[in-house]
Protein backbone atom coordinates (compact mmCIF):
# COMPACT_ATOMS: atom_id res chain seq x y z
CA UNK A 1 0.00 0.00 0.00
CA UNK A 2 2.72 2.70 0.98
CA UNK A 3 4.91 1.90 -1.84
CA UNK A 4 4.90 3.98 -4.67
CA UNK A 5 7.14 1.83 -6.78
CA UNK A 6 4.94 -1.18 -5.90
CA UNK A 7 1.46 0.77 -6.94
CA UNK A 8 3.33 2.05 -10.46
CA UNK A 9 4.12 -1.69 -10.82
CA UNK A 10 0.80 -2.86 -10.22
CA UNK A 11 -0.66 -0.30 -12.54
CA UNK A 12 1.26 -0.42 -15.48
CA UNK A 13 -0.30 -3.89 -17.26
CA UNK A 14 -3.01 -1.05 -17.61
CA UNK A 15 -1.49 1.98 -18.44
CA UNK A 16 -1.55 1.78 -22.38
CA UNK A 17 -4.57 3.63 -22.61
CA UNK A 18 -2.80 6.74 -20.89
CA UNK A 19 0.38 5.74 -23.15
CA UNK A 20 -2.04 5.14 -26.25
CA UNK A 21 -4.27 8.11 -26.19
CA UNK A 22 -2.58 11.40 -26.14
CA UNK A 23 -1.34 12.49 -29.06
CA UNK A 24 -4.28 10.69 -31.16
CA UNK A 25 -5.65 14.66 -31.38
CA UNK A 26 -2.11 15.78 -31.25
CA UNK A 27 0.01 15.84 -34.49
CA UNK A 28 2.65 17.35 -33.17
CA UNK A 29 2.93 14.43 -30.01
CA UNK A 30 5.73 11.82 -31.28
CA UNK A 31 3.98 8.43 -31.47
CA UNK A 32 3.67 6.41 -28.57
CA UNK A 33 7.00 4.73 -27.48
CA UNK A 34 4.53 1.09 -26.29
CA UNK A 35 4.24 0.51 -29.86
CA UNK A 36 5.81 -0.89 -32.93
CA UNK A 37 5.59 -2.82 -36.00
CA UNK A 38 6.04 -5.90 -36.72
CA UNK A 39 9.78 -7.65 -36.54
CA UNK A 40 11.45 -4.28 -35.73
CA UNK A 41 9.43 -2.12 -38.08
CA UNK A 42 8.54 1.51 -37.26
CA UNK A 43 5.04 2.48 -36.26
CA UNK A 44 5.16 6.01 -36.79
CA UNK A 45 2.56 5.42 -40.25
CA UNK A 46 0.71 2.77 -38.60
CA UNK A 47 -0.29 4.69 -35.91
CA UNK A 48 -1.42 7.61 -37.99
CA UNK A 49 -3.74 4.98 -39.37
CA UNK A 50 -5.26 5.06 -35.88
CA UNK A 51 -4.64 9.32 -35.62
CA UNK A 52 -6.55 9.67 -38.95
CA UNK A 53 -9.51 7.44 -38.14
CA UNK A 54 -10.18 9.56 -34.88
CA UNK A 55 -9.78 13.39 -36.39
CA UNK A 56 -11.18 11.79 -39.81
CA UNK A 57 -14.34 10.39 -38.36
CA UNK A 58 -15.16 13.18 -35.62
CA UNK A 59 -14.68 15.87 -38.08
CA UNK A 60 -17.04 13.74 -40.01
CA UNK A 61 -19.54 13.09 -37.15
CA UNK A 62 -19.70 17.28 -37.10
CA UNK A 63 -20.16 17.83 -41.12
CA UNK A 64 -23.01 15.22 -40.41
CA UNK A 65 -24.68 17.20 -37.91
CA UNK A 66 -24.03 20.62 -39.18
CA UNK A 67 -24.74 20.08 -43.75
CA UNK A 68 -26.46 23.68 -44.15
CA UNK A 69 -23.18 25.16 -41.95
CA UNK A 70 -20.53 23.27 -44.38
CA UNK A 71 -22.35 24.10 -47.48
CA UNK A 72 -22.05 27.86 -46.76
CA UNK A 73 -18.58 27.94 -46.06
CA UNK A 74 -17.33 25.24 -48.20
CA UNK A 75 -15.96 21.67 -47.17
CA UNK A 76 -12.57 22.99 -46.77
CA UNK A 77 -13.33 25.87 -44.72
CA UNK A 78 -15.53 24.15 -42.51
CA UNK A 79 -13.05 20.77 -42.05
CA UNK A 80 -10.40 23.28 -40.91
CA UNK A 81 -13.00 25.18 -38.40
CA UNK A 82 -14.28 21.81 -37.50
CA UNK A 83 -10.71 19.97 -36.79
CA UNK A 84 -9.80 22.72 -34.26
CA UNK A 85 -12.95 21.84 -32.30
CA UNK A 86 -12.38 18.20 -32.41
CA UNK A 87 -8.79 18.83 -31.17
CA UNK A 88 -9.82 21.42 -28.46
CA UNK A 89 -13.44 19.54 -27.55
CA UNK A 90 -13.46 15.97 -28.11
CA UNK A 91 -16.92 14.49 -27.57
CA UNK A 92 -17.17 12.64 -24.36
CA UNK A 93 -20.35 10.56 -25.04
CA UNK A 94 -19.79 7.17 -27.21
CA UNK A 95 -23.59 8.55 -28.72
CA UNK A 96 -22.13 10.84 -32.03
CA UNK A 97 -25.88 12.37 -32.19
CA UNK A 98 -25.17 14.06 -28.99
CA UNK A 99 -21.48 15.93 -30.20
CA UNK A 100 -21.49 19.08 -31.43
CA UNK A 101 -23.38 20.71 -28.82
CA UNK A 102 -20.93 23.11 -28.05
CA UNK A 103 -19.87 24.19 -31.92
CA UNK A 104 -22.06 26.80 -32.45
CA UNK A 105 -20.21 28.76 -29.52
CA UNK A 106 -16.99 27.91 -31.18
CA UNK A 107 -17.80 29.12 -34.16
CA UNK A 108 -18.98 32.56 -33.13
CA UNK A 109 -15.27 32.48 -31.74
CA UNK A 110 -13.63 31.24 -34.38
CA UNK A 111 -11.46 34.37 -36.21
CA UNK A 112 -12.43 32.96 -39.71
CA UNK A 113 -15.62 33.16 -39.01
CA UNK A 114 -16.10 36.71 -38.21
CA UNK A 115 -16.82 37.53 -41.71
CA UNK A 116 -20.33 35.38 -40.92
CA UNK A 117 -21.55 36.84 -37.69
CA UNK A 118 -24.81 34.70 -38.62
CA UNK A 119 -22.89 31.37 -39.04
CA UNK A 120 -22.95 30.49 -35.63
CA UNK A 121 -27.09 30.84 -35.22
CA UNK A 122 -27.45 28.27 -38.39
CA UNK A 123 -25.66 25.70 -36.43
CA UNK A 124 -27.69 26.37 -33.66
CA UNK A 125 -30.58 25.45 -35.29
CA UNK A 126 -29.10 22.42 -36.63
CA UNK A 127 -28.20 21.10 -33.59
CA UNK A 128 -31.51 21.75 -32.25
CA UNK A 129 -33.07 20.02 -34.96
CA UNK A 130 -30.88 16.78 -35.00
CA UNK A 131 -31.87 17.00 -30.83
CA UNK A 132 -35.30 17.06 -32.49
CA UNK A 133 -35.30 13.98 -34.42
CA UNK A 134 -33.61 11.91 -32.04
CA UNK A 135 -36.38 13.15 -29.19
CA UNK A 136 -38.73 11.41 -27.70
CA UNK A 137 -42.17 10.52 -29.60
CA UNK A 138 -45.37 12.07 -28.16
CA UNK A 139 -48.55 12.48 -29.88
CA UNK A 140 -49.11 16.44 -30.56
CA UNK A 141 -51.47 18.50 -28.78
CA UNK A 142 -54.83 18.40 -30.54
CA UNK A 143 -56.65 21.65 -31.43
CA UNK A 144 -60.18 20.50 -30.15
CA UNK A 145 -58.29 19.70 -27.30
CA UNK A 146 -57.23 23.40 -26.52
CA UNK A 147 -60.34 24.69 -28.31
CA UNK A 148 -62.68 22.55 -25.35
CA UNK A 149 -60.90 25.00 -22.78
CA UNK A 150 -64.15 27.02 -21.04
CA UNK A 151 -62.84 31.07 -22.25
CA UNK A 152 -62.55 31.67 -18.76
CA UNK A 153 -60.42 29.05 -17.74
CA UNK A 154 -57.50 29.76 -20.96
CA UNK A 155 -55.70 32.04 -19.27
CA UNK A 156 -54.70 30.13 -16.35
CA UNK A 157 -53.82 26.81 -19.18
CA UNK A 158 -50.57 25.79 -18.53
CA UNK A 159 -49.18 22.95 -21.33
CA UNK A 160 -46.83 20.46 -21.93
CA UNK A 161 -44.26 20.99 -24.56
CA UNK A 162 -43.50 18.11 -26.91
CA UNK A 163 -40.08 16.42 -26.31
CA UNK A 164 -38.83 17.60 -29.67
CA UNK A 165 -39.46 21.27 -28.86
CA UNK A 166 -36.85 23.59 -29.19
CA UNK A 167 -37.04 27.59 -29.52
CA UNK A 168 -34.15 29.53 -30.98
CA UNK A 169 -33.96 33.87 -31.02
CA UNK A 170 -31.24 35.31 -34.02
CA UNK A 171 -30.24 38.50 -34.59
CA UNK A 172 -29.94 37.68 -37.85
CA UNK A 173 -32.02 35.93 -40.27
CA UNK A 174 -30.74 32.49 -39.46
CA UNK A 175 -33.86 31.04 -40.18
CA UNK A 176 -34.09 31.78 -43.72
CA UNK A 177 -30.28 31.18 -44.51
CA UNK A 178 -30.58 27.77 -42.65
CA UNK A 179 -33.76 27.12 -45.49
CA UNK A 180 -31.84 27.65 -48.12
CA UNK A 181 -28.66 26.09 -47.48
CA UNK A 182 -30.40 22.29 -45.52
CA UNK A 183 -31.39 20.86 -49.02
CA UNK A 184 -29.25 19.75 -52.26
CA UNK A 185 -31.28 22.44 -54.40
CA UNK A 186 -30.01 25.59 -55.26
CA UNK A 187 -29.64 28.37 -53.15
CA UNK A 188 -31.62 31.20 -53.97
CA UNK A 189 -30.95 34.86 -53.17
CA UNK A 190 -31.91 35.27 -49.33
CA UNK A 191 -34.03 38.88 -48.89
CA UNK A 192 -34.37 38.93 -45.96
CA UNK A 193 -32.45 40.87 -43.70
CA UNK A 194 -33.88 41.03 -39.99
CA UNK A 195 -33.66 39.06 -36.92
CA UNK A 196 -35.58 35.86 -37.24
CA UNK A 197 -36.75 33.37 -34.36
CA UNK A 198 -36.69 29.53 -35.21
CA UNK A 199 -39.66 26.93 -34.03
CA UNK A 200 -38.02 23.26 -34.33
CA UNK A 201 -40.82 20.83 -33.61
CA UNK A 202 -41.06 16.67 -34.62
CA UNK A 203 -44.71 16.18 -34.04
CA UNK A 204 -44.71 12.83 -36.22
CA UNK A 205 -41.23 11.30 -37.83
CA UNK A 206 -40.62 14.74 -40.37
CA UNK A 207 -38.40 17.63 -38.30
CA UNK A 208 -40.03 21.26 -39.11
CA UNK A 209 -38.44 24.37 -38.46
CA UNK A 210 -40.76 27.13 -38.74
CA UNK A 211 -39.81 30.82 -38.76
CA UNK A 212 -41.96 32.63 -35.93
CA UNK A 213 -43.76 35.40 -36.35
CA UNK A 214 -43.33 38.45 -34.35
CA UNK A 215 -43.80 38.28 -30.48
CA UNK A 216 -43.50 34.18 -31.38
CA UNK A 217 -40.48 33.30 -29.30
CA UNK A 218 -41.26 35.03 -25.70
CA UNK A 219 -44.61 33.21 -26.11
CA UNK A 220 -43.63 29.78 -26.45
CA UNK A 221 -40.73 30.28 -24.44
CA UNK A 222 -43.06 31.62 -21.67
CA UNK A 223 -45.04 28.53 -22.51
CA UNK A 224 -42.42 25.74 -22.67
CA UNK A 225 -41.69 27.17 -19.21
CA UNK A 226 -43.82 26.12 -17.64
CA UNK A 227 -46.24 29.71 -17.26
CA UNK A 228 -49.53 29.91 -18.06
CA UNK A 229 -51.28 30.90 -21.18
CA UNK A 230 -52.11 34.67 -19.94
CA UNK A 231 -49.17 35.39 -18.83
CA UNK A 232 -47.28 34.38 -22.29
CA UNK A 233 -49.81 36.47 -23.85
CA UNK A 234 -48.58 39.45 -21.84
CA UNK A 235 -45.37 38.80 -22.10
CA UNK A 236 -45.24 38.74 -26.08
CA UNK A 237 -47.69 41.57 -26.36
CA UNK A 238 -45.45 43.85 -24.17
CA UNK A 239 -42.32 42.83 -26.64
CA UNK A 240 -44.58 43.09 -29.45
CA UNK A 241 -48.01 45.09 -29.71
CA UNK A 242 -48.42 43.29 -32.58
CA UNK A 243 -48.43 40.14 -31.58
CA UNK A 244 -50.77 38.01 -33.00
CA UNK A 245 -52.96 35.47 -30.66
CA UNK A 246 -54.98 33.23 -33.09
CA UNK A 247 -52.06 32.93 -35.09
CA UNK A 248 -49.94 32.08 -32.89
CA UNK A 249 -52.02 29.47 -31.48
CA UNK A 250 -52.60 27.88 -34.67
CA UNK A 251 -49.19 28.08 -35.81
CA UNK A 252 -47.52 25.91 -32.70
CA UNK A 253 -50.61 23.73 -32.97
CA UNK A 254 -49.45 23.13 -36.10
CA UNK A 255 -46.47 22.59 -35.49
CA UNK A 256 -46.95 20.30 -33.01
CA UNK A 257 -45.17 22.19 -29.89
CA UNK A 258 -47.37 21.02 -27.02
CA UNK A 259 -48.69 17.41 -26.30
CA UNK A 260 -51.03 18.27 -23.69
CA UNK A 261 -52.62 20.34 -21.11
CA UNK A 262 -51.02 20.47 -17.87
CA UNK A 263 -47.68 21.08 -16.96
CA UNK A 264 -47.43 17.53 -15.85
CA UNK A 265 -44.20 16.02 -17.39
CA UNK A 266 -42.90 19.71 -18.09
CA UNK A 267 -38.92 19.90 -17.83
CA UNK A 268 -38.43 23.71 -18.01
CA UNK A 269 -36.94 24.16 -20.80
CA UNK B 1 -39.24 -16.04 -9.06
CA UNK B 2 -41.62 -15.66 -12.59
CA UNK B 3 -40.69 -15.80 -16.01
CA UNK B 4 -39.99 -12.01 -15.82
CA UNK B 5 -36.48 -12.48 -14.14
CA UNK B 6 -35.31 -12.96 -17.29
CA UNK B 7 -36.84 -9.42 -18.32
CA UNK B 8 -36.65 -7.80 -15.25
CA UNK B 9 -37.37 -4.39 -17.42
CA UNK B 10 -40.59 -5.61 -19.54
CA UNK B 11 -43.79 -3.90 -18.57
CA UNK B 12 -46.77 -6.11 -18.89
CA UNK B 13 -48.19 -3.73 -20.48
CA UNK B 14 -45.64 -3.89 -23.36
CA UNK B 15 -46.70 -3.75 -26.96
CA UNK B 16 -46.37 -7.45 -28.47
CA UNK B 17 -43.02 -8.99 -28.83
CA UNK B 18 -41.11 -9.28 -32.41
CA UNK B 19 -41.08 -12.81 -34.52
CA UNK B 20 -38.60 -14.95 -33.63
CA UNK B 21 -36.72 -14.81 -36.66
CA UNK B 22 -33.03 -16.75 -36.40
CA UNK B 23 -30.25 -15.85 -38.41
CA UNK B 24 -29.20 -19.36 -38.77
CA UNK B 25 -27.57 -20.07 -42.29
CA UNK B 26 -28.15 -16.51 -43.49
CA UNK B 27 -26.30 -14.31 -45.15
CA UNK B 28 -26.99 -9.98 -44.41
CA UNK B 29 -25.63 -6.65 -44.42
CA UNK B 30 -25.48 -3.60 -42.75
CA UNK B 31 -28.66 -1.79 -42.32
CA UNK B 32 -28.35 1.63 -43.28
CA UNK B 33 -31.81 3.83 -43.56
CA UNK B 34 -31.22 5.34 -47.09
CA UNK B 35 -31.93 1.25 -48.08
CA UNK B 36 -34.98 1.20 -46.55
CA UNK B 37 -37.65 2.54 -49.41
CA UNK B 38 -35.36 -0.32 -51.42
CA UNK B 39 -35.84 -2.83 -49.15
CA UNK B 40 -39.56 -2.32 -48.19
CA UNK B 41 -39.73 -2.42 -51.74
CA UNK B 42 -37.97 -5.65 -52.87
CA UNK B 43 -40.41 -7.44 -50.32
CA UNK B 44 -39.84 -10.11 -48.05
CA UNK B 45 -35.89 -11.57 -48.62
CA UNK B 46 -33.73 -13.93 -47.34
CA UNK B 47 -31.50 -12.42 -45.13
CA UNK B 48 -30.86 -10.52 -42.16
CA UNK B 49 -29.69 -7.27 -41.13
CA UNK B 50 -27.03 -5.93 -38.53
CA UNK B 51 -27.11 -2.20 -37.11
CA UNK B 52 -24.85 -0.75 -34.82
CA UNK B 53 -26.11 -0.26 -31.44
CA UNK B 54 -25.21 3.01 -30.47
CA UNK B 55 -27.22 4.39 -33.47
CA UNK B 56 -30.28 3.58 -32.23
CA UNK B 57 -29.67 4.79 -28.66
CA UNK B 58 -31.40 7.87 -29.05
CA UNK B 59 -35.19 8.72 -27.45
CA UNK B 60 -37.31 7.90 -30.14
CA UNK B 61 -37.69 9.49 -34.23
CA UNK B 62 -36.78 7.93 -37.09
CA UNK B 63 -34.31 5.91 -36.53
CA UNK B 64 -36.37 3.27 -34.39
CA UNK B 65 -39.37 4.03 -36.39
CA UNK B 66 -37.18 2.32 -39.29
CA UNK B 67 -35.40 -0.47 -36.62
CA UNK B 68 -38.81 -1.33 -35.77
CA UNK B 69 -39.88 -2.20 -39.30
CA UNK B 70 -36.89 -3.68 -39.92
CA UNK B 71 -36.94 -6.04 -36.99
CA UNK B 72 -40.59 -7.18 -37.77
CA UNK B 73 -39.91 -9.21 -40.61
CA UNK B 74 -35.94 -9.68 -40.50
CA UNK B 75 -33.54 -11.25 -37.59
CA UNK B 76 -31.30 -7.99 -36.45
CA UNK B 77 -27.71 -8.31 -35.36
CA UNK B 78 -26.77 -5.85 -32.91
CA UNK B 79 -23.43 -5.07 -33.18
CA UNK B 80 -22.39 -2.62 -30.73
CA UNK B 81 -19.31 -0.61 -31.06
CA UNK B 82 -18.48 1.69 -28.23
CA UNK B 83 -18.49 -0.71 -25.10
CA UNK B 84 -14.83 -0.15 -24.90
CA UNK B 85 -14.50 -3.43 -23.20
CA UNK B 86 -11.00 -4.04 -24.22
CA UNK B 87 -9.97 -0.77 -22.26
CA UNK B 88 -8.37 -0.64 -18.43
CA UNK B 89 -10.93 1.73 -16.80
CA UNK B 90 -13.89 0.34 -15.90
CA UNK B 91 -17.46 0.16 -18.29
CA UNK B 92 -19.49 2.95 -18.75
CA UNK B 93 -22.53 1.96 -16.31
CA UNK B 94 -24.94 4.32 -18.27
CA UNK B 95 -23.90 2.86 -21.67
CA UNK B 96 -24.56 -0.58 -20.64
CA UNK B 97 -27.86 0.38 -19.43
CA UNK B 98 -28.37 1.74 -22.79
CA UNK B 99 -27.28 -0.73 -24.38
CA UNK B 100 -29.56 -3.67 -22.21
CA UNK B 101 -32.61 -1.32 -23.13
CA UNK B 102 -31.82 -1.96 -26.89
CA UNK B 103 -31.68 -5.55 -26.37
CA UNK B 104 -34.82 -6.09 -24.70
CA UNK B 105 -36.34 -4.01 -26.99
CA UNK B 106 -35.16 -5.24 -29.88
CA UNK B 107 -34.88 -8.71 -29.07
CA UNK B 108 -31.98 -9.07 -31.60
CA UNK B 109 -30.57 -12.78 -32.98
CA UNK B 110 -27.37 -11.78 -32.47
CA UNK B 111 -25.23 -9.84 -29.88
CA UNK B 112 -21.53 -8.72 -30.67
CA UNK B 113 -19.08 -6.17 -29.42
CA UNK B 114 -15.46 -5.80 -30.14
CA UNK B 115 -11.87 -6.43 -28.77
CA UNK B 116 -11.05 -2.60 -28.51
CA UNK B 117 -11.20 0.15 -26.87
CA UNK B 118 -12.43 3.49 -27.73
CA UNK B 119 -13.24 5.94 -24.42
CA UNK B 120 -10.49 6.69 -22.19
CA UNK B 121 -11.17 9.13 -19.07
CA UNK B 122 -13.81 11.24 -20.28
CA UNK B 123 -12.74 11.23 -24.19
CA UNK B 124 -14.64 9.21 -26.95
CA UNK B 125 -12.32 8.47 -29.57
CA UNK B 126 -14.52 7.22 -31.94
CA UNK B 127 -11.98 4.22 -33.18
CA UNK B 128 -11.48 0.37 -32.42
CA UNK B 129 -8.14 0.90 -30.56
CA UNK B 130 -5.74 -1.65 -30.24
CA UNK B 131 -4.31 -3.35 -26.82
CA UNK B 132 -1.47 -5.30 -25.46
CA UNK B 133 -2.06 -9.05 -24.95
CA UNK B 134 -1.31 -10.58 -21.58
CA UNK B 135 -2.43 -11.90 -18.82
CA UNK B 136 -3.34 -9.15 -17.32
CA UNK B 137 -5.56 -7.16 -19.82
CA UNK B 138 -6.70 -10.86 -20.97
CA UNK B 139 -8.46 -10.51 -16.93
CA UNK B 140 -9.61 -7.45 -17.22
CA UNK B 141 -11.60 -7.80 -20.22
CA UNK B 142 -12.70 -11.14 -18.83
CA UNK B 143 -14.35 -9.22 -16.63
CA UNK B 144 -15.86 -6.95 -18.69
CA UNK B 145 -17.29 -9.53 -20.89
CA UNK B 146 -18.95 -11.09 -17.79
CA UNK B 147 -20.13 -7.30 -16.75
CA UNK B 148 -22.11 -7.30 -20.18
CA UNK B 149 -23.29 -10.49 -20.42
CA UNK B 150 -24.42 -10.32 -16.89
CA UNK B 151 -26.27 -7.15 -17.29
CA UNK B 152 -28.04 -8.53 -20.84
CA UNK B 153 -28.55 -11.95 -19.97
CA UNK B 154 -27.01 -13.47 -22.62
CA UNK B 155 -23.68 -14.18 -24.35
CA UNK B 156 -22.09 -11.81 -26.37
CA UNK B 157 -19.93 -12.45 -29.27
CA UNK B 158 -16.64 -10.82 -29.36
CA UNK B 159 -14.74 -9.56 -32.62
CA UNK B 160 -11.36 -9.98 -33.20
CA UNK B 161 -9.93 -6.61 -34.28
CA UNK B 162 -8.27 -5.02 -37.91
CA UNK B 163 -4.74 -4.01 -36.00
CA UNK B 164 -2.33 -1.59 -37.40
CA UNK B 165 0.50 -1.96 -34.44
CA UNK B 166 2.30 -4.31 -31.88
CA UNK B 167 2.59 -3.92 -28.55
CA UNK B 168 5.90 -4.63 -27.14
CA UNK B 169 4.99 -5.81 -24.00
CA UNK B 170 1.87 -8.32 -25.63
CA UNK B 171 2.71 -11.98 -24.89
CA UNK B 172 0.07 -14.14 -26.23
CA UNK B 173 -1.06 -14.35 -29.35
CA UNK B 174 -4.19 -12.35 -30.60
CA UNK B 175 -6.14 -15.89 -31.17
CA UNK B 176 -4.67 -17.43 -27.56
CA UNK B 177 -6.24 -14.49 -25.50
CA UNK B 178 -9.51 -15.03 -27.56
CA UNK B 179 -9.49 -18.90 -27.04
CA UNK B 180 -8.48 -18.00 -23.11
CA UNK B 181 -11.87 -15.36 -23.17
CA UNK B 182 -14.12 -17.96 -24.35
CA UNK B 183 -13.27 -20.32 -21.75
CA UNK B 184 -13.30 -17.87 -19.00
CA UNK B 185 -16.78 -15.82 -19.49
CA UNK B 186 -18.20 -18.20 -22.37
CA UNK B 187 -18.85 -15.61 -24.84
CA UNK B 188 -18.73 -16.57 -28.31
CA UNK B 189 -16.53 -14.98 -31.40
CA UNK B 190 -17.70 -12.77 -34.35
CA UNK B 191 -14.75 -13.97 -36.75
CA UNK B 192 -14.21 -10.96 -39.18
CA UNK B 193 -12.50 -12.35 -41.69
CA UNK B 194 -11.36 -9.44 -43.13
CA UNK B 195 -9.94 -8.22 -39.76
CA UNK B 196 -8.04 -11.41 -40.05
CA UNK B 197 -6.46 -10.68 -43.67
CA UNK B 198 -5.49 -6.77 -42.95
CA UNK B 199 -3.86 -8.02 -39.49
CA UNK B 200 -2.34 -10.74 -41.00
CA UNK B 201 -1.04 -8.50 -44.50
CA UNK B 202 0.06 -5.70 -41.84
CA UNK B 203 1.70 -7.81 -39.11
CA UNK B 204 3.43 -10.51 -41.84
CA UNK B 205 2.09 -13.21 -40.50
CA UNK B 206 -0.49 -15.80 -42.75
CA UNK B 207 -3.76 -15.16 -42.62
CA UNK B 208 -4.54 -19.25 -42.90
CA UNK B 209 -1.71 -20.33 -40.22
CA UNK B 210 -3.95 -17.22 -37.82
CA UNK B 211 -8.03 -19.05 -39.37
CA UNK B 212 -5.95 -22.44 -38.50
CA UNK B 213 -5.09 -21.42 -34.73
CA UNK B 214 -8.65 -19.82 -33.97
CA UNK B 215 -11.06 -21.54 -32.33
CA UNK B 216 -13.76 -21.36 -34.78
CA UNK B 217 -16.44 -24.35 -32.67
CA UNK B 218 -16.96 -20.63 -31.30
CA UNK B 219 -17.96 -18.85 -33.64
CA UNK B 220 -21.67 -17.45 -34.03
CA UNK B 221 -21.05 -14.76 -36.73
CA UNK B 222 -19.01 -13.63 -39.65
CA UNK B 223 -18.17 -10.04 -41.22
CA UNK B 224 -16.35 -9.72 -44.64
CA UNK B 225 -15.71 -5.85 -45.31
CA UNK B 226 -13.30 -4.33 -47.90
CA UNK B 227 -10.36 -2.95 -47.34
CA UNK B 228 -8.24 0.40 -48.50
CA UNK B 229 -4.15 -0.21 -49.02
CA UNK B 230 -1.89 2.07 -48.15
CA UNK B 231 1.94 1.94 -46.90
CA UNK B 232 3.77 2.40 -43.87
CA UNK B 233 7.07 3.38 -42.90
CA UNK B 234 9.02 1.30 -44.78
CA UNK B 235 7.23 1.22 -47.81
CA UNK B 236 5.13 -1.86 -47.95
CA UNK B 237 1.54 -2.60 -48.21
CA UNK B 238 -0.33 -1.74 -45.35
CA UNK B 239 -3.92 -2.39 -45.38
CA UNK B 240 -6.65 -0.25 -43.47
CA UNK B 241 -10.50 -2.00 -42.65
CA UNK B 242 -12.04 1.13 -44.33
CA UNK B 243 -15.62 -0.73 -45.25
CA UNK B 244 -15.77 1.04 -48.20
CA UNK B 245 -15.98 -0.99 -51.01
CA UNK B 246 -16.46 -4.52 -51.79
CA UNK B 247 -15.07 -7.70 -50.68
CA UNK B 248 -11.51 -8.68 -51.60
CA UNK B 249 -10.98 -11.78 -53.84
CA UNK B 250 -8.78 -12.96 -51.07
CA UNK B 251 -10.83 -12.49 -48.16
CA UNK B 252 -13.37 -14.44 -50.27
CA UNK B 253 -11.48 -17.37 -50.63
CA UNK B 254 -10.72 -17.40 -46.77
CA UNK B 255 -14.18 -17.31 -45.87
CA UNK B 256 -14.77 -20.47 -48.64
CA UNK B 257 -11.99 -22.44 -46.86
CA UNK B 258 -13.77 -21.30 -43.05
CA UNK B 259 -17.41 -22.65 -43.82
CA UNK B 260 -15.88 -25.37 -45.69
CA UNK B 261 -14.58 -26.03 -42.01
CA UNK B 262 -17.42 -25.31 -40.53
CA UNK B 263 -20.54 -25.48 -42.51
CA UNK B 264 -22.76 -22.23 -42.46
CA UNK B 265 -21.78 -19.90 -40.17
CA UNK B 266 -24.37 -16.19 -40.02
CA UNK B 267 -22.43 -13.95 -42.23
CA UNK B 268 -22.22 -10.27 -43.13
CA UNK B 269 -20.32 -7.99 -45.21
CA UNK B 270 -20.23 -4.69 -43.71
CA UNK B 271 -20.32 -1.60 -45.80
CA UNK B 272 -20.45 1.62 -43.95
CA UNK B 273 -18.49 4.42 -45.72
CA UNK B 274 -19.46 5.46 -49.42
CA UNK B 275 -22.30 3.24 -49.27
CA UNK B 276 -23.41 2.15 -52.65
CA UNK B 277 -27.55 1.42 -53.50
CA UNK B 278 -28.91 -1.24 -52.19
CA UNK B 279 -28.86 -3.54 -54.82
CA UNK B 280 -24.72 -3.33 -55.06
CA UNK B 281 -24.56 -4.00 -51.03
CA UNK B 282 -27.79 -6.98 -51.97
CA UNK B 283 -25.33 -8.25 -54.16
CA UNK B 284 -22.38 -8.84 -52.19
CA UNK B 285 -24.68 -10.90 -49.69
CA UNK B 286 -26.29 -12.77 -51.89
CA UNK B 287 -22.37 -14.03 -53.12
CA UNK B 288 -21.85 -14.74 -49.43
CA UNK B 289 -25.55 -16.80 -49.29
CA UNK B 290 -24.28 -18.80 -51.97
CA UNK B 291 -21.20 -20.14 -50.55
CA UNK B 292 -22.55 -20.89 -47.14
CA UNK B 293 -26.10 -23.13 -49.40
CA UNK B 294 -23.00 -24.44 -51.20
CA UNK B 295 -21.37 -25.56 -47.67
CA UNK B 296 -24.77 -26.28 -46.27
CA UNK B 297 -25.74 -29.97 -45.34
CA UNK B 298 -22.06 -31.30 -45.92
CA UNK B 299 -19.79 -30.53 -42.55
CA UNK B 300 -21.28 -30.11 -39.40
CA UNK B 301 -19.93 -28.14 -36.77
CA UNK B 302 -20.03 -28.93 -33.50
CA UNK B 303 -22.26 -26.37 -32.13
CA UNK B 304 -21.47 -24.87 -28.62
CA UNK B 305 -22.87 -21.81 -28.37
CA UNK B 306 -26.63 -20.49 -28.61
CA UNK B 307 -26.50 -17.57 -30.86
CA UNK B 308 -30.45 -17.41 -31.37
Amino acid sequence: MRSAEQHGQAAAPFSYADDFSPALLDPEQAPPAVVCGPNGKAAKKRYNVYRNNVTVSLTDALAAVFPATQRITGRDFFRAMARFHVRSTPPTSPLLFEYGRDFPDFIERYEYAQQMPWLADVARIERAWLDAYHAADAEPLKAETLAGVAPERLADVVLTPHPSTRILRSRFPAVSIFAANRGDGPVGPIEATGPEDALVTRPHLEVIVRRLPPGGAIFLTHLVGGEPLGEAVAAALEENPQFDLPANIAGMIAAGAFTAIGGDGNDGR
Amino acid sequence: MNDLTAHPDRRASEASRFPAHAAEGLAGTSFKHEHLPAILAAGRQHCFFEVHAENYMGAGGPPHDALTRIRRDYPVSLHGVCMSIGGPQPLDKAHLGRFKSLIERYEPALVSEHLAWSTHETTFYNDLLPLPYTPATLTRVADHVSEVQEAIGRPILMENPSTYVLFAESTMSETAFLRELVRRTGCGLLLDINNVFVSATNHGYSALDYLADFPLEHVGEIHLAGHAEQSDDEGERLLIDSHDGPVANAVWKLFDRVIGQTGPIPTLVEWDSAIPEWPVLKAEAEAAQAILDRHAGGTRRGKVHAVG
